[in-house]
């Protein structure tokens, strides 16, 4: 299993996946909101989402897990 | 004179307002959010007090909560600085109706010059040179195409209550608009709460020239000569100057003239400026006007060694101004860089906390900025942490004086867009004076893919 995390401290703006989506390296699952922009965050690798960690509104801080996948 | 003011923002610019607000004897009362209790603005203020959770929509945003704050604290106006409530005609309608004065124009005329299609249409009407376009909003994607196809491509597909670059595509021909039309109109629903499109001919390789005009309640206007701010990146600006390297004494005289007559066709008060695209061969379109004080206004202040902050209090207080055109002075040449928290190569941002600020000194160079060596940069306002400005009494002294400060400024804990700017003004391009909006793109060191970004 591996994991999504934030690159940056920000709001979850959208989330882009649901459980049980299959995902490549690369593609976008959450949008944060941070310092007025959006930040896309990808996915690092292939797999089916497993988990998500947080719900749109959310705040995360750097290094905080927002998606699971496996 | 007034007695008391609230300063309704944040960061250098509200330190901005209450500094010069102090040289005149007026208390400040200043505002903050749960997110920016530590912040310079709050330690300067005379007063200051707490309006909410960090979000702005729950502080900074929040019109009852700043009335409420306006009455506890007897203040007799509000200074709205930029960004934030500063065009915002209900806020100035509601200021009004409490019995306090909103430093700035009417909410009439902020909010006809907050639609780019209601400003365009007043601007023709003016005689004030407008980018040839359509003056409605659009149905739909095909009657763009038929407008476009009239006009001639490329064309500009913009949202009229746009800004910051959302909601605004280039396209060349009727596919492009097909394709762009649905998304931009969606982006401008979700960003402003209003889809209206429009489009206008797309100047190619335009600089951005716009003129700083102060109006009195009396009938007297005058302009303030132009800024240069065409080095943007994301459609904002990071480097502004005074005078323009580019354009020539006729324009620079056609333009302010302009401007003066747009801003009075309005019946504008208080300080505005009028955003002007002018093409190679020295041409200007009415753009948009800022019913507001401007983030760059620095500049014009160093070579008129005028105070603009003081001039639009003497102005809300009801004063007139006691200088003619003929009497605003122009002297020498200043240069503002903004300061970002962001990453210099990809323009991600870069929250986090200062380790170290060291301050370059030297002559000619003035700092605005609300953040200091341990200062906490939160992911909730823009990125913009300061501004460096830099006079010289030439262009060429200016770019001099602000490399070497630019050397000496020290940030750490967070990165900063400065190695961008140092490769900017020391760019052969930029000395030359080729500033144009396309000067990053065609100049800088590619983007990396953002997607990359750690």
């Amino acid at each position: 299993m591996s994991e999504v995390v934030a690159s940056m401290a920000g709001s979850v703006w959208k989330i882009l996946v649901q459980p049980g989506d299959q995902v490549e390296e690369g593609q976008d699952v959450v949008i944060l909101e941070s310092m007025k922009m959006e930040i896309p965050i990808a996915a690092e690798f292939n797999g089916t989402v497993k988990e998500i960690k947080v719900n749109e509104g959310d705040f995360v801080n750097e290094g905080d897990v927002i998606v699971e996948v496996e | 004179m007034f007695k008391r003011v609230l300063i309704a923002n944040r960061g250098e610019i509200a330190a901005r307002i209450i500094r010069t607000c102090k040289a005149l004897g007026i208390h400040t009362i200043g505002v903050y959010s749960e997110a920016d209790a530590d912040a310079p603005h709050v330690k300067i203020a005379d007063e200051a007090h707490l309006i909410g959770s960090p979000r702005v929509a729950e502080s900074y945003l929040n019109i009852d909560k700043l009335l409420q704050v306006a009455e506890v604290s007897k203040s007799e106006a509000i200074h709205p600085g930029y960004g934030l409530l500063s065009e915002n005609a209900e806020f100035a309608r509601r200021c009004e109706e409490a019995g306090l004065i909103f430093i700035g124009p009417t909410p009439e005329v902020i909010s006809k010059m907050g639609s780019k299609i209601e400003s365009r249409k007043a601007m023709e009407e003016a005689g004030v040179p407008v980018v040839p376009g359509i003056t409605y909003p659009l149905a739909d994607a095909d009657e763009a195409v038929e407008a476009a196809d009239r006009i001639g491509y490329p064309v500009m597909l913009k949202a009229s209550a746009g800004g910051g670059g959302i909601g605004m595509q280039v396209v060349h021909n009727g596919e492009e608009i097909l394709k762009a039309f649905a998304g931009n109109q969606k982006r401008a629903t979700d960003f402003f709460g209003d889809g209206a499109m429009y489009i206008e001919k797309y100047v190619e390789n335009p600089r951005h020239i716009e003129i700083q005009i102060l109006a009195d309640g009396f009938g007297n206007t005058v302009y303030l000569w132009e800024r240069e701010c065409s080095i943007q990146r994301r459609h904002q600006k990071v480097v502004e100057e005074a005078p323009s390297p580019f354009i020539t004494e006729v324009t620079r005289k056609k333009m302010g003239e302009a401007a003066v007559k747009a801003a009075a066709s309005i019946g504008y008060k208080n300080a505005g400026t009028i955003e002007f695209l002018v093409d190679d061969q020295q041409n200007f379109y009415f753009l948009e006007m800022n019913t507001r004080l401007q983030v760059e206004h620095p500049v014009t202040e160093e070579i008129t060694g005028l105070d603009l902050v003081e001039q639009q209090l003497k102005i809300a207080a009801g004063e007139a101004l006691t200088f003619s055109q003929a009497e605003v002075k122009r002297d020498g040449h200043a240069i503002e860089v903004r300061i970002y928290a962001e990453d210099p190569k990809t323009y991600f941002p870069s929250p986090g906390t200062i380790t170290k600020l060291a301050l370059p000194n030297g002559l000619g160079v003035r700092h605005e900025l609300a953040i200091h060596g341990q200062s906490v940069v939160t992911p909730f306002y823009d990125p913009m942490i300061a501004k460096l400005v830099v006079k010289g009494s030439d262009r060429d002294e200016a770019i001099e004086r602000l490399q070497g400060a630019l050397a000496d400024y020290q940030i750490e804990g967070i990165k900063t867009n400065i190695p961008m700017l140092q490769e900017v003004i020391s760019h052969p391009a930029f000395r030359s004076g080729d500033t144009t909006t396309n000067f990053v793109a065609k100049y800088l060191t590619p983007l990396k893919k953002a997607n990359n970004l750690k």
